[in-house]
């Protein structure tokens, strides 16, 4: 029996191109720009200077604060620049740019390809090096690896729950990653397990992907306390909430984290950076990245150095024409257009989609015919046409009432909304508007 | 059979007028008494009920008013009505009517279309809110005019309209009563609400951008660099954040013009020039 989570979700296509492609190294860009926040909560501190030698694995900033994450080099070479760069969405961020010579690693780092399975004993220790490899969750919002660890006294984790779902279409970074570092996902997940106490973690795959399925759940077989659940391919699977109601049928309650009820999920690859932090002494500094869309040439899974532009890997894809209409960072559903390709990739950018008008142009939206579908559609329960009309008229009280805040942005209700409503615009205005107000 | 229908009249009728007089003794008994000299002074607010004054509708401004001290009301202030509302509640009250400047919203930013070119088309996004949190918006400009109209939806007065040439919005001096709602939604701060002016002319940066000069103006044309020219001119000007920002007690009469002729980019506007010349 397949799993899934109880309440709406939709089914769009998936376009999962790449995921027979085996990965590829994106190799040395001429030049990298890696910013100093990467991550949820405050920037890291600089500790280089212009000029400086950096070779792959030299910490550049180091993390500020309990929310803070450190940043290493993904190369070796010369810091020619430290200040405000473009990034993805076009604001300027604090960045370090490198000139890339050579590709040189620190001595620390294990770079052998061996299968290390000595698991370090305390879990201070492991604590300390996942802190010192500046892991972030990969999935998503990056947050800073080590707060999810360590969890306040009260609170008790008795599920672990690792998320190898990737529900959004085109993308197949995560695929890629568990076909082809398996075992090391799975060893992985034993050293989180060490770190919580707990002998119970399962990694959640939806059944489209059949042979990370098949790989992972051979390996399993040998390792005690990892498990394997298969999951209905639907969206949004991998979103957190919807990921503990499939596997535990528990639902977060709102305004809670999925701690409160004994859950915790951590992404593969962030499983993956862990495995190569606590084995490898490997910081976190390249990652998967699916390079896809109707309008890509050759479309491919790399492992990319963070910080490297996404242009160059654009181009080795074949680059893009004047018919490419939206380039996207992420996945077609949650992801945002980028407005520079030569801004960088971070720890979190799981994927870039070239995308043609006909599939990213917004069509004009009509008035709502009373259907439902949104209301059906959403994971959370809520009634995505009401938020639509609140946020209009700007009632923030009355949106607070019918929970806009419990939105995880998703997008169901606007892919689904057959008068074409931009229904998601509307959510996320919501939730800014009720930020702003409580800030105030 | 007549007899039934109308007794049955009677004992209906009977009942409504009983209820009738119960409802009016009730009402009399229990009727709570509005102080008349709210109504007053509510009668002579603009009753817009937009907020502008800080308090939750014109309602509750004159309960403020009524309750306030005589130091206190000189903090009360309705801009919509201006100073002719406010001597006529302070006439009500028996105070004097506090003295403000007349005020109008003006939009610090030029990015106009000629100015500052679209480079990536936005596709239908409802608001400047949500592309601000997005993107840095069509012109690449961080701090500039998304052009997506929230402060035109928001103006309850109908004195901003987005202009089909510019594509940014454009203030009408005489329907904007400086109520600030404009001030308070843009996500960029584009807003000031700031002194008219002596006979309505008035000087001031219309920019925004904290950038360096030279990314300031690979974006816009239009932009202020922070070149520090206007700030020899005249002592009282400030630049932070290579902007430039012009109070509004500098004179735009003293020295307006000569502000405006060495600006090299064209970042300071001099509204209503003309107003004492007759052509210029
Ligand atoms: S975007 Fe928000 S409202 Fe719409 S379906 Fe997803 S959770 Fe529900
Ligand atoms: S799906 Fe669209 S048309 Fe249907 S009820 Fe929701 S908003 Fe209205
Ligand atoms: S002034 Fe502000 S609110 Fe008005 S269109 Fe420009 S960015 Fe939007």
């Amino acid at each position: 029996m397949t799993k899934t989570f109880s309440l709406g979700g939709i089914f769009p296509k998936k376009y999962k191109i790449t995921s027979e492609i085996p990965s590829k190294d994106a190799g040395l860009p001429e030049y990298v720009y890696i910013p100093v926040k990467q991550h949820i909560g405050t920037p890291a501190k600089i500790l280089v200077n212009k000029g400086d030698k950096v070779k792959v694995g030299t910490l550049l900033a180091d993390a500020d604060g309990v929310i803070s994450a450190d940043v290493h080099s993904s190369v070796s070479g010369e810091v020619i620049r430290i200040d405000e760069t473009e990034a993805a969405s076009g604001y300027f961020e604090n960045m370090i740019t490198i000139k890339v010579q050579g590709d040189e690693a620190e001595d620390y780092i294990d770079l052998s390809q061996t299968l290390c399975k000595e698991i370090p004993e305390t879990p201070q220790e492991i604590i300390d090096k996942i802190r010192k490899a500046g892991v972030v969750g990969m999935g998503g919002a990056g947050y800073p690896t080590p707060i999810k660890d360590t969890i306040p006294q009260d609170k008790k984790i008795d599920i672990l729950i690792i998320n190898g779902i990737e529900c959004e279409p085109w993308l197949t970074s995560d695929d890629r990653l568990m076909v082809e570092k398996a075992e090391e996902i799975v060893i992985g997940a034993k050293i989180l397990n060490k770190l919580f106490g707990i002998q119970n973690a399962i990694i959640a795959i939806d059944e489209n992907k059949l042979k990370a399925i098949d790989i992972i759940s051979n390996i399993t077989k040998r390792y005690v306390g990892v498990n394997v659940r298969v999951c209905k391919t639907k969206y949004p699977q991998g979103g957190e909430k919807q990921l503990i109601s499939a596997i535990t049928g528990r639902e977060v309650p709102s305004g809670k984290l999925p701690m409160d009820i004994g859950c915790l999920v951590q992404n593969v690859g962030t499983v993956f950076a862990v495995y190569e932090a606590v084995m490898k002494n490997k910081p976190l500094y390249e990652r998967y990245v699916t390079v896809s869309g109707d309008m890509c040439k050759t479309p491919q899974t790399f492992k990319v150095r963070i910080g490297t532009p996404i242009s160059f890997l654009i181009d080795q894809c074949g680059g893009y024409d004047e018919k490419t209409a939206q380039i996207i960072l992420g996945g077609p559903m949650m992801g945002n257009s980028i407005i520079h390709t030569q801004a960088p990739i971070t720890k979190t950018s799981s994927g870039v989609l070239l995308l043609s008008n006909e599939l990213s142009k917004r069509p004009t939206p009509t008035d709502c015919i009373r259907c439902g579908k949104c209301v059906d559609s959403c994971p959370m329960g809520l009634r995505p046409y009401l938020i639509g009309i609140y946020t209009r008229n700007n009632l923030l009280e009355e949106l607070k009432s019918i929970h806009a805040q419990d939105c995880i942005e998703c997008g169901c209700c606007a892919y689904i909304c057959p008068a074409r409503i931009p229904l998601l615009d509307f959510c996320k205005l919501a939730k800014i508007e009720l930020k702003n107000k409580q800030g105030k | 059979m007549i007899t039934i229908l109308f007794s049955n009249v009677l004992i209906v009728g009977g009942i409504a007028f009983l209820s009738a007089l119960m409802l009016y003794f009730i009402s009399k008994k229990f009727s709570i008494k509005e102080n008349p000299v709210l109504d007053k002074i509510e009668k002579s607010l603009p009753g817009a009920n937009c907020g502008a004054c800080g308090k939750a509708g014109c309602k509750n401004f004159a309960l403020a008013c009524i309750v306030s001290s005589r130091e206190e009301f000189e903090n009360l202030y309705c801009p919509v009505g201006g100073a002719e509302t406010m001597q006529k509640v302070a006439k009500i009250l028996g105070f004097k009517a506090p003295k403000k400047e007349p005020q109008v919203a003006v939009l610090k930013c030029n990015g106009t279309c000629d100015n500052a070119p679209i480079k990536l088309q936005f596709d239908k996004i409802i608001s400047c809110r949500l592309a601000n949190q997005i993107s840095v918006g069509q012109t690449e400009c961080p701090n500039g005019c998304l052009r997506l109209g929230d402060c035109v939806k928001v103006c309850k007065f109908g004195a901003l309209k987005i202009n089909e040439k510019t594509l940014i919005p454009e203030v009408d001096e005489s329907k904007c009563t400086a109520c600030g709602a404009c001030a308070r939604i843009c996500p960029r701060g584009l807003f000031e609400i700031r002194a008219k002016g002596e006979g309505g002319k008035r000087v001031y940066v219309a920019c925004n951008n904290k950038q360096k000069g030279a990314l300031a103006r690979k974006n816009c044309k239009a932009a202020c660099i922070g070149c520090m020219k206007c700030a020899k001119i005249c002592s009282q000007i400030q630049i932070k954040d290579n902007l430039s920002y012009i109070p509004s007690d500098v004179s735009a009469e003293k020295y307006g013009e000569e502000l405006v002729k060495n600006c090299p980019t064209g970042a300071i506007i001099l509204k209503n020039a003309q107003s004492k010349k007759e052509h210029s």
